[in-house]
């Protein structure tokens, strides 16, 4: 009997009680930040979207080796030993024109592994997060700064230099078949490959002027016309 | 304003369709209202926001966008269903909590219906209500939905007796069920309310129905019938579009009907607190509406403090207290009118 009454009166006690609590946390200001509206600060080494400043980027693939989920698609055509693609901020010679950079960043899971290689450290994380879109497609970024035509252009120098390169390394080493001399030929042979003494190309001066644009910076150069891969 | 109306319109027919009407010029707006200060007061007790956003202050707007957006929503009818019951039962439900409304006085111009039977009409007339939900609980074939049903009719079965009790207890004052006389008889000053009257047994009495219309409107602490947690959305599961949106108006009709009965036995009705002071219809109007506001916001206030009770709970607070309780109010009153 004694519980029955205790009981009843605790129930309303704690009603009571709760009602309080509740009354007072109705003056309480909201913990809620509007958000579109009004932003948290990012933490400073907070991952995000990925941003290549291609002015420095020598076309190493050490970022795309590093990547765990292959966000990377990226092409480098060798640069005509004519050619002076200028050096890299910090101090690199770059020796390889970029033809394709691009980066499926819906793949990515921002583990920040492409940031840590980077000999250069052109590839960074940046602090904008808000890039959804309607299809999936769009989120491959397309960082490569030459244009389509000079892409096309710089692939078939690069091919032509090549087949030429073929056809006197073919030449050399029937030479030094002939010779048989294998300790003459090596070193012939060697030096041809990397230091080509050749007339450039016709087109070579053409080109070599028009370099990688300006550098652009927060919003990465994207291609939502053309989801290339 | 029954007669007025009828010399004005020359027309009996149409003066009792308007008549019929009123209450609904009212209940729209509120159910409307109601929902998002509901939401509001949940969203300020949890320390959030709330609706922000459409309208511009303070996502006033939502609750509008929310019903034009039930209105255009699919009607879905599941195909094992009743389809003739679970077409019904919306409707049954909210005539049940708006036919309430014809007896209850809005002001001392006007009330649906002066019968002398108000009170009991009303107490009757409400329970469709239960009728309404066991159909839509069946009709639906959906497990949940029965759950909830079932639920529900046993707690409101439960929680009519201590309801009726506790009413019974100022009737015995009052010595009448006509609501509008009911009224009349606590005009004055605020003490002279009923619920200060024969203390503390009214006062009793009126914890003990409020506690029992929460039960009845099957809000928290005794929503097990819609119980989102366990019954996905108990007897209403099966429900889309307007049909929903009628339960939802049902249930947020309820609420205000239960105050404002609450209101108009304990609380003097359309009376104004202060004597003469803003007296007269119109003020009545706001007193009235004010009140059952007020109890509205109670509610809201009690849904977003406690938790759900078990049913064994529900039916202990129902039979073991609210019940015995009630009987001892009427049985103080009594001995004091004897007295
Ligand atoms: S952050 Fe990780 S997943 Fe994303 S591109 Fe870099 S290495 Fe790949
Ligand atoms: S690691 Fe840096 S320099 Fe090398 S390819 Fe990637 S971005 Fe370019």
């Amino acid at each position: 009997m004694k519980k029955y009454f205790r009981d009843i009166f605790q129930g309303i006690w704690s009603v009571l009680i709760g009602m309080k609590v509740t009354f007072l946390h109705l003056f309480t200001p909201a913990v809620t930040i509007q958000y579109p509206d009004v932003k948290l600060k990012l933490p400073e080494r907070a991952r995000n979207r990925l941003y290549v400043n291609m002015d420095d980027c020598i076309g190493c693939f050490q970022c795309d080796i590093a990547c765990p989920v292959d966000c990377f698609a990226i092409e480098t055509a060798k640069a005509l030993p004519t050619e002076d693609l200028g050096t890299t901020s910090t101090g690199q010679k770059k020796k390889l024109w970029v033809t394709k950079f691009d980066i499926d960043i819906a793949k990515c899971c921002y583990c920040g592994l492409c940031v840590y290689p980077c000999p250069t450290e052109c590839i960074k994380m940046t602090d904008v997060y808000e890039f959804s879109e309607f299809d999936r497609h769009q989120l491959i970024y397309n960082y490569a700064t030459l244009t389509p035509a000079e892409i096309a252009d710089v692939k078939v120098r690069t091919g032509e230099y090549e087949k030429e390169q073929a056809v006197k390394k073919a030449a050399a080493a029937t030479a030094a078949a002939q010779a048989k001399a294998a300790s003459a030929a090596a070193p012939g042979t060697a030096p041809a490959a990397a230091k080509p003494a050749m007339a450039p190309p016709a087109t070579a001066q053409a080109t070599a002027t028009v370099a990688p644009g300006a550098p652009k910076e927060a919003p990465p150069p994207t291609s939502p016309t053309e989801p290339s891969l | 304003m029954e007669q007025p109306l009828k010399d004005l319109l020359s027309n009996d027919v149409l003066a009792y369709v308007i008549m019929a009407f009123i209450p609904l010029l009212w209940i729209v707006p509120y159910a409307l209202f109601a929902v998002w200060l509901e939401r509001k007061v949940s969203a300020h007790m949890q320390d959030r926001l709330g609706p922000m956003r459409v309208g511009g202050w303070h996502g006033w707007a939502q609750t509008i966008a929310d019903i034009l957006k039930l209105v255009q929503k699919e009607d879905i009818v599941p195909s094992a269903a009743d389809k003739k019951l679970h077409f019904l039962s919306p409707w049954v439900v909210f005539i049940g909590s708006y036919a309430a409304f014809a007896a209850i006085p809005f002001s001392s111009a006007y009330v649906g219906s002066n019968i002398n039977l108000g009170l009991f009409y009303v107490i009757a007339v409400s329970t469709l209500v239960v009728v309404g939900i066991l159909m839509a609980g069946w009709s639906s074939n959906n497990k949940w939905s029965l759950f909830g049903a079932m639920r529900s009719a046993a707690q409101i079965v439960s929680y009519e007796i201590p309801t009726a009790l506790a009413l019974l207890a100022v009737v015995m004052i009052a010595g009448t069920l006509n609501l509008q006389e009911i009224n009349q008889q606590q005009t004055g000053w605020f003490w002279h309310w009923y619920i200060f009257k024969k203390f503390p047994f009214v006062f009793v009495a009126f914890i003990i129905y409020f506690v029992a219309s929460l039960a009845e409107t099957n809000r928290t602490p005794f929503d097990l019938p819609e119980a989102e947690s366990e019954l996905v959305a108990g007897y209403h599961t099966e429900y889309s579009g307007m049909k929903f949106a009628l339960f939802f108006l049902a249930e947020y009709a309820n609420m205000f009907a239960v105050s404002a009965i609450g209101a108009t036995l304990f609380l003097g009705g359309w009376n104004s607190p202060f004597g003469d002071f803003l007296g007269g219809p119109i003020w009545g109007v706001f007193w009235f509406l004010s009140k059952g506001m007020f109890f509205v916001v109670v509610q809201m206030w009690l849904r977003w403090t406690l938790p759900r009770l078990r049913v064994d709970q529900l039916m202990y607070v129902s039979w073991k207290v609210l019940t015995p309780w009630a009987f001892v109010c009427i049985l103080g009153v009594g001995f004091w009118m004897m007295m």
